[in-house]
């Protein structure tokens, strides 16, 4: 490590307004980048990483503020030139690669106009060379067609794609910085292996340094030469890759090394609960998404559907909830046959299947208290009322494990992991035989997660619900199913019990995708290329 | 040549996506106005008075007045008599106006015409005066979010919009014409006028109908750009170091037009089919006046022809705004 380091971040301290007064974001941190290095970010969501990450451009997001420290980048002071005055470095010196690629990308534009767009608002490459530059960098970023893709609007390319095409747009000025804030989390695991693999040559080829900012520690650990851990604005612990993994000092990066503590060995079959024999689905005026599907759900027991975005795990869901009849196949429900419409079912059958959504944040009305929210099912399903109906919701919320007099809160004073309780709660309150669950734990960090998962399994013990469990993440699966459906472009490519699923011989769909699953040691994607460009 | 690929294949989809989104739209249109000719019809059936009676005047005789009724076709039952005119309409012919009669007997169409002439061109020096004043303004205030500049336009055009139209055309008017003497308080125009002469006397009209809509479209514009402020391209525009007016420009603008090119529209419409007041006012000849002298008159093919006209605007207008959008989307344009 040089003595003069390209980036060097003393005692900064950031703060964010809300609720009317400015809270502390990052209290006092210090960071030191050298050239060429690969700085990795990890906490959980609210550490302040992402926050770090932006300050590395002198840039805040709106509504909050530097309050104390320095950032020299290069020798200049960051803070000092203002927002105005880092202008120039922005997009020339220093690169930003987003989260979501599909929201970051201008739709009104062409792929190509945008990855240009930096190079030639700072005069550092003429219309035609950074045309020529842009394609050359779509091919190194391995994304097909590199001299078209370009021409396309966002929309008309995926969403890794759009990401490699990204860090094209940020490579293309030759930065001496990349700040990557949490570029593959909206990706598949299966999509998430081709961009890691493409960033991690880019950065390498090109010595550029970087700030990967990720919650996924499998992840940062393919990335990284250096990992920093944060919490709650400030660094708890920093090493080198390999040490910090090898051997993490405080208790915090422990437990977010422990892999995942909760496996439930899969219960034997019980007698099915429902059956959907042959269903295929298509929405109105579109292709067929579902085709021939068959799936049955034990009494009491989990059935994890797994597979990428567009593989059909929703619109199986939407099917069983008659919200999309399907256009083939027959659901039976404990031994009758479901309407294949929601309006064609009885009451109480719609009581008797639940769901659980992804976001609780727009699943939960965040104009309603709790007791209107959990309440609602009761008076619909239920008829209570009064005194009684207060009481259920005393007794649901104990069971999600809130205290009695959060049913005067609304939504948006819970964390998201309170809101996901919320939101089963309501599902519990009409005592359903089946819930579905729709990516539900999704959005949380990997310790709420775990809390939210033991909930699930308890309730499950207690009252023998049966959970669809829609999933793309393997680690869930591992932790909680009983049975596993493996889904691909609208079809099952394999199901059974989850020790037989997840053991090998596997499908060839299925090893891909068990294989994709960032590991946490740092040669794993190395290995998995290797072996993969051997066949 | 990918490029050339790429964009020849622009034209053909894009086109086609706009030729049906037309088609369909004037469709739409037609039936529109359809039903708005049956409302039209069945309201002038049910207006109260004898047409005969108030054109003729109370001392007409019962011969005349049936004589008058045969003669311009009122003799003859309401749904023979809507077919007709439809069927006229539909051939471009409006009939002939109630209040001239025999000799002096005139066609519909050439009451309206210098009329609609003079509406048009006072839509036409208002819309060139007033739209890009408003999207300059909508693009500037939303660029200085929270600046003076941007409470004090927001306040000046709160205040203008808070106003009736006619109460802005006497201020205007006691300001630049009786006191100052500027401009001519009469905008009493004629086909013979030079352009210049017509453009000084349409002036004040201008002026008030600007101050109307410049309000609306500017408070669209700024409102359609902030709200594109905040999706997650605009913040990584700004990580590019892309500069503040190049973002609202480039970025935010072709994302926000939608709802701009409807304000824009729709406030175009209301300078053809609602500036009756500010008419009256100058005594400006426009087509908002005659429809109100034709209703008093009871001149009922005149007041049918300016609703169905009104309504056509309308219906044009949306599909110009339409049109826009569209254009302004590529979502819309390159379907995947």
């Amino acid at each position: 490590m040089g003595a003069d380091p390209l980036l060097h971040i003393k005692g900064l301290r950031i703060e964010g307004l809300s609720d009317g007064s400015w809270r502390p974001i990052l209290r006092g941190i210090d960071l030191h980048l050298a050239r060429g290095e690969v700085l990795g970010l990890i906490g959980e969501s609210g550490a302040g990483k992402s926050t770090l990450g932006i300050s590395a451009m002198g840039a805040v997001r709106e509504g909050c503020r530097f309050a104390d420290g320095e950032i020299r980048f290069d020798g200049q002071d960051l803070i000092a030139l203002g927002d105005e005055g880092c202008r120039p470095l922005r997009g020339a010196r220093i690169a930003y690669v987003a989260q979501s690629a599909a929201a970051s990308f201008n739709p009104a534009h062409r792929l190509i106009d945008q990855t240009i767009e930096a190079s030639i608002q700072h005069g550092l490459l003429t219309d035609g060379a950074a045309r020529a530059e842009a394609v050359a960098l779509y091919r190194q970023m391995q994304l097909p067609a590199p001299e078209e893709i370009g021409f396309r609007y966002p929309h008309q390319v995926s969403g890794g794609q759009l990401q490699r095409v990204m860090t094209a747009m940020a490579m293309l000025c030759r930065p001496d910085l990349i700040i990557f804030d949490e570029p593959t989390t909206a990706l598949d695991v299966t999509t998430q292996v081709e961009v890691l693999a493409a960033i991690r040559s880019a950065v390498k080829t090109n010595g550029t340094a970087a700030i990967y900012v990720t919650h996924d520690l499998a992840v940062v650990s393919q990335m990284a030469d250096r990992i920093m851990v944060l919490r709650h604005g400030q660094v708890v612990e920093e090493a080198q890759t390999r040490a910090m993994l090898a051997a993490p000092t405080q208790e915090y990066t422990r437990s977010l090394w422990a892999v995942r503590k909760l496996n439930r060995p899969n219960q034997p079959d019980a007698q099915a609960l429902l059956t959907v024999v042959g269903a295929s689905a298509a929405y109105p005026a579109g292709p067929e998404v579902l085709r021939d599907v068959s799936v049955t759900v034990p009494r009491g027991r989990t059935v994890a559907v797994v597979g990428e975005s567009g593989s059909g795990k929703s619109t199986l869901a939407r099917v069983i909830t008659g919200l999309l009849p399907p256009v083939a196949g027959t659901i039976t429900f404990d031994g009758t046959a479901l309407s294949p419409t929601l309006a064609g079912r009885s009451h109480d059958m719609r009581r008797r299947i639940q769901m659980i959504y992804q976001s609780a944040d727009t699943a939960l009305n965040s104009r309603q208290r709790l007791s209107e929210i959990i309440g609602r099912p009761l008076s619909f399903y239920h008829g209570l009322s009064g005194a009684a109906r207060d009481r259920r919701v005393a007794e649901l919320l104990e069971q999600i494990e809130l205290p009695p007099d959060f049913a005067d809160r609304f939504p948006q004073e819970l964390s998201g992991g309170q809101k996901q309780r919320v939101s089963i709660a309501r599902a519990l309150a009409a005592e359903p035989d089946l819930i579905l669950c729709d990516e539900v734990t999704s959005a949380l960090d990997q310790i709420v997660q775990e809390e939210i998962l033991r909930l699930l399994m308890r309730l499950q013990d207690e009252k023998g619900i049966s959970y669809l469990f829609i999933t793309h993440d393997i680690a869930t699966v591992r932790a909680i199913a009983d049975r596993v459906v493996v889904m691909h472009r609208g079809a099952v490519v394999e199901q059974g019990p989850k020790a037989q699923i997840l053991s090998p011989p596997h499908a060839p769909y299925t090893r891909l995708l068990l294989s994709s699953v960032p590991e946490m040691d740092p040669d794993w994607l190395g290995r998995l290329l290797e072996l993969r460009s051997r066949g | 040549m990918s490029q050339s690929e790429a964009t020849s294949r622009r034209p053909r989809s894009a086109a086609g996506l706009i030729a049906a989104t037309v088609a369909r739209r004037l469709g739409h249109g037609a039936f529109t106005l359809f039903v708005v000719s049956l409302v039209i019809f069945s309201l002038m059936s049910l207006m109260p008075g004898d047409f005969a009676k108030s054109i003729l005047g109370q001392a007409a005789t019962p011969e005349t007045v049936a004589a008058f009724q045969r003669e311009v076709g009122l003799d003859v039952p309401p749904v023979q008599r809507y077919v007709a005119w439809v069927g006229n309409v539909a051939h471009g012919d409006f009939g002939n106006s109630f209040v001239t009669s025999g000799a002096k007997k005139r066609a519909v169409a050439d009451i309206i015409a210098p009329r609609l002439k003079n509406t048009m061109f006072l839509a036409l020096i208002t819309a060139a005066l007033a739209v890009p004043l408003a999207l300059g303004l909508g693009i500037l205030t939303a660029l200085k979010r929270n600046s003076f500049f941007d409470r004090a336009v927001n306040a000046l055009t709160l205040t203008t919009i808070s106003m009736p139209e006619f109460f802005m055309a006497y201020l205007l008017l006691m300001l630049f014409s009786t006191k100052l003497h500027w401009l001519p308080g009469l905008a009493t125009v004629d086909a013979g006028d030079p352009f210049l002469e017509k453009l000084r006397r349409c002036t004040l009209p201008a002026l008030t109908l600007t101050l109307v809509i410049v309000a609306h479209i500017m408070r669209m514009t700024r409102a359609a750009i902030l709200n594109v402020l905040d999706d997650p391209y605009m913040e990584m525009a700004r990580f590019k170091g892309i500069t503040r007016a190049r973002m609202v420009l480039r970025h935010a603008l072709p994302n926000a037009w939608a709802p701009i090119a409807n304000v824009v529209a729709f406030n175009l419409a209301y300078l053809i089919v609602g500036v009756v007041i500010v008419e009256v006012v100058f005594a400006y000849p426009g087509i908002g006046q005659l429809m109100v002298d034709a209703v008093s008159t009871r001149d009922i093919p005149v007041v049918q022809a300016c609703s169905l006209i009104f309504a056509g605007v309308y219906v044009l207008l949306n599909l110009a705004a339409d049109i826009a959008s569209i254009l302004s989307n590529p979502r819309l344009l390159f379907p995947r």
